[in-house]
This record gives C-alpha cells, structure tokens and sequence, in this order.
C-alpha cells in the first residue's frame, strides 16, 4: 500500500506552474540525466560501503579491489558487459546513423495501402 | 583547501555538507535507508556544487555578457533587479544554473517524499502513539487554509505544510523535517534548529533582564526554531500556531520525544487569534523565516496580533533574510529573487523590498521602539560547518539572518 502510494506520490507536482529554463526537451532530458546522476552516486556510495564492510570484517584486504586482476574468462565477460551497457544507452546514436543510411523511408503513418490486385 | 581558521571540518581537506547521519533522530523521524540516506548525501553537494562551482560563472556572465548587451540594447545600465533577472533568463550560464536548481530541489522532494511516504502509516501511528488524548495539541479541522498558501505549494514541496493524506497524518511534517538537509547542507545543526539558538543567543546578549513567561511563534511548523526557545526559558510556556495538522501533530511528538514539554501547538491562522488569545497576553511573539510566505493582507493581519497580544514591554522578533537594500548589487537582488520566481515562494520578492519599519508602525508599534539586528546560526562546530565563517553565497539559502522587531 505504502509502496504504491510512493510510486505514485514521491513525485507529485507541486501546486503552481513549472518554469522552463531551457528548450523543454532539453530540460527534460536534463532532469532525467541528473536523476539518474544521483542514482549512480547511490550506486557507487553502496558498492564503497561494502568494500567498507567487507575489509573491516578481513575479508578484503586493502588494495585487493585496485590491485585485482580479473583472469581471461572474468576480463571477457566484463568488457562485454561495458559493451554492452554502452550500445544499450548509445542506442538512439546508433539507430540515427542508420537512418542516414536509408534513402527512402517511410513514416509509418504516411504508408500507402498496397492496391489490391485486380481491382 | 581546507581553511586552517575553521575547526570543524571533519576532516583536514574537505570542506562541504557533512554526512547526513551525523544528523539528530527523534521518536517520529522516518526510518532512512542506506540509498535514501545517500541520495540526501548527492542533492546536499549539488546543493553546494551549484552554490560554490557554478555561480560564480553566472555572476561573471552577468558582468561580461548580460549588463554590457543590456546597454548596448537600452543605452542605459540595467535599472532594478527586474531587468537584471530578465535580461539573465537571455543568457545561458543563468538558464543552466537555474534548470539544475530547480530540478535539485524537485529531486529533494522526491527523495524526502519517497522517505516519508513508503512509511506513512507506522509515522502516523508513531506520532498518535506519543500524542493521542495530549491537551497539547489543539487541531481545528474546520479551518480554511487561505490562497497565499494553497494556490502555489511552498519551494515545490507538493502538498505544503498542510495537506493531510490520511486521518492523523505526518507524512509533510516528516518530509519537512527529515530532508530539510538538503537545502542547508547542514548549516542548521543537527536538529536543524540553528535558527533557534541563534534568536536566543540575541535575546540573551541584547535583552539580558528578559524573563518571558508566555512565548508565542507565529508558523512554528514542526518546531525547529521554536523549541530552543522554550529549552533556553524553561519556565516559560511556548505555543506555536501554524495552519498545517501535519506539522503540529508530527511537531508536538518531535518536542515529547526530545524532552521538550513546555510547548504546546495549535493549529490557528495568526492573521486572527481572537477567541483564542485575549489581549496582552504573551511576553514575546516570534516568527523565523516566516514573514516572506506571507500575502501582504496576511502579513498585516499578523503583524497587527502581534501588537494586540503583546503584553506592555513585550517584545516581537522577526528572524529573515536580508531586505533589498538600495546598497545591495542588482545581480545579488536578481539571484535573492530567483526563490520567488522559481521555487514557489511567491511573495519572497515583494516582502523583501516592503518598508517593514513602516509596517510596524502601521501595526502600532512606535518607532522609536523599533529594533534591528543580525544574526547567523548556531551549530555543533564539531559536525558542522559554520555560517558565520562561510563565505560561499547560496542567494537566499544562507544561515545569516535579519532581526526586526519592537518592544510593546
């Protein structure tokens, strides 16, 4: 209940008209960029606190995180993952180039009817 | 660099907000995850980033670029804060800053709410718990919550002080209260009541023979600058009006759970207390940064029952920001306006160029009994940094306040 009222609530709009500073795509992509900056601060305050965690118990020891070597297969599957997370995020780049590519295209709603044979 | 004259950074180079868990918890304060913590943490340093890091390029856009085109266009210097601030909207280092200002402070909303909305229900059953059948708390469902503060929600925080979600609800007062931070970056101290000790510091130092007995704050909210007043006069009584349930509830249960007792909250417009409070019958009215929330009707309907319910020789104080003084530089009024303009507090503009000696004196106070001071909060310098010794300018944020008052 409390969980769904925040989905919904957390993020109400203030009573009183928004200023726009910007284009107002700008400013959106602006506002969505700076949210997800404060998410990978959280992220990598997490990730700090539980090396934290981790060299206070001993089971990291200092510079074991800086000094880490993965071996061929961990290197492979990380170097994807970075291959991956950027083509996800660089996507609309991607999909824009290849549309230069494309001479004619057609909007989807503008696709003319193929005529029926015979008619 | 660290500043060698300032003891309290907690470490040799750094010198910012500090971590939001060295802040004072209480019996009603939300629960606040490892995330929600450092997400408060995040918004407090783009807080400082902004203030430190990217004014003062928009302080030397406006004199490079914006005050020379404003001539070029006019053939004349840029005249009031008006045009200083639209002329700043043509330009890209104000527009910037502003965009990441107010989408900081939409992201402090968020965050705070998200806090206090996930546990609405075990606050609200907190704050009965520590409140129920308490004949120090005084609620009036029936009251109107007046335009000057429905029409537009306070710095963007949705719902204001008084919307209540749920029958015995604090989820506002706990919002309010709990990342406040943000804002301050911890210049109030860790109960965020620096403002408090700072208007009793000038009492004690300014009024040393003053032995109030009866106090009354005028939109006391959740108490942060109210209850060091009633812990520094112990045998006085402290009451706190203000239009919004949610802060009174939540606000009478912070008191009890700090072991402050001799204070009691009613929800009240102060534009009128009759009925409520005879003539005379308070030794101090206060108000902290309050005036500026205010209708112009509103703040002199307020100003009037000050005047009626002070005693003979009692004393009123109003703690805010600096006025617009003719002295004050056009870019500095402009930036000290951006609140009114762009963060919901719609009569900032025009209160902080009001003639308030003169609105004094319209209540009925003499003007020669009229009283003007400063003051900076006070913190635990062990955790945090201190206003007084802070020179980054966050225009209209900072811990340094104006005192205006008078004696009955």
């Amino acid at each position: 209940m409390s969980f769904n009222d925040a989905l919904k609530e957390a993020g109400a709009k203030p009573a009183g008209k928004r200023p726009y500073f910007l284009e107002p795509q700008v400013e959106r992509v602006l506002a969505i960029t700076m949210t997800l900056a404060q998410e990978l601060a959280v992220a990598r305050q997490r990730s700090d606190t539980l090396e934290r965690l981790l060299k206070a118990k001993g089971i990291l020891a200092e510079e074991e995180i800086d000094s880490f070597t993965p071996d061929a297969h961990a290197s492979a599957e990380r170097q994807m993952w970075n291959q991956e997370f950027i083509a996800r995020i660089l996507r609309i780049v991607q999909q824009e180039n290849e549309a230069a590519l494309v001479a004619d295209e057609v909007a989807s709603g503008e696709m003319p009817d193929e005529a029926v044979p015979g008619a | 660099m660290a500043d060698p004259k300032r003891p309290n950074s907690p470490t040799a180079d750094y010198d910012g907000p500090p971590d939001y868990r060295v802040i004072g918890r209480h019996g009603v304060f939300p629960q606040t995850s490892h995330d929600e913590i450092e997400r408060i943490n995040f918004l407090a340093q783009m807080n400082r980033h902004l203030a430190a890091r990217v004014v003062p390029g928009v302080k030397a856009a406006y004199k490079a670029r914006v005050a020379p085109a404003f001539a070029a266009a006019h053939g004349r210097p840029i005249g009031n804060r008006h045009e200083a601030r639209k002329a700043m909207l043509g330009d890209q280092a104000f527009c910037t800053w502003s965009a990441l200002r107010r989408m900081t402070m939409e992201q402090r909303q968020q965050a705070g709410r998200w806090t206090a909305i996930r546990q609405r229900e075990g606050l609200n059953a907190r704050a009965s718990a520590l409140t129920h059948g308490d004949d120090r708390l005084t609620l009036n469902p029936d009251l109107a919550i007046p335009r000057y503060v429905s029409a537009v929600d306070h710095h963007c925080m949705p719902g204001s002080y008084h919307t209540e979600y749920a029958p015995g609800d604090v989820t506002n007062g706990a919002n309010y209260d709990h990342a406040g931070f943000v804002t301050t970056g911890g210049l109030l101290g860790k109960y965020s009541d620096g403002g408090g000790h700072a208007v009793v510091q000038w009492v004690k130092k300014n009024v040393p023979d003053f032995a109030p007995r009866r106090i009354l704050e005028f939109g006391g909210t959740v108490g942060h600058s109210s209850l060091p007043l009633a812990q520094a006069f112990p045998e006085a009584e402290l009451t706190i009006v203000d239009l919004g349930a949610p802060m009174l509830r939540y606000g009478l249960a912070r008191a009890k759970s700090l072991g402050v007792n001799n204070v009691r909250f009613v929800q009240a417009s102060a534009e009128d207390l009759t009925g409520l409070f005879e003539d005379g019958s308070f030794d101090w009215v206060q108000t902290t940064m309050f005036l500026h929330e205010l209708s112009t009707r509103a703040l002199r309907n307020i100003f009037g029952e000050s005047r009626r319910l002070l005693r003979p020789g009692g004393i009123v104080l109003h703690v805010e920001q600096p006025q617009y003084a003719p002295d004050m530089p056009l870019f500095e009024q402009a930036m000290r306006d951006w609140d009114a303009f762009y963060n919901n507090e719609p009569f900032w503009s025009r209160m902080h160029e009001m003639d308030l000696d003169a609105e004094m004196v319209r209540a009925g106070f003499e003007r020669d009994r009229i009283i003007h001071g400063g003051v900076y909060g006070v913190v635990d310098r062990e955790l945090f940094p201190d206003a007084a010794q802070d020179d980054t300018e966050d225009y209209g944020r900072k811990a340094a306040w104006h005192v205006i008052g008078a004696v009955a």
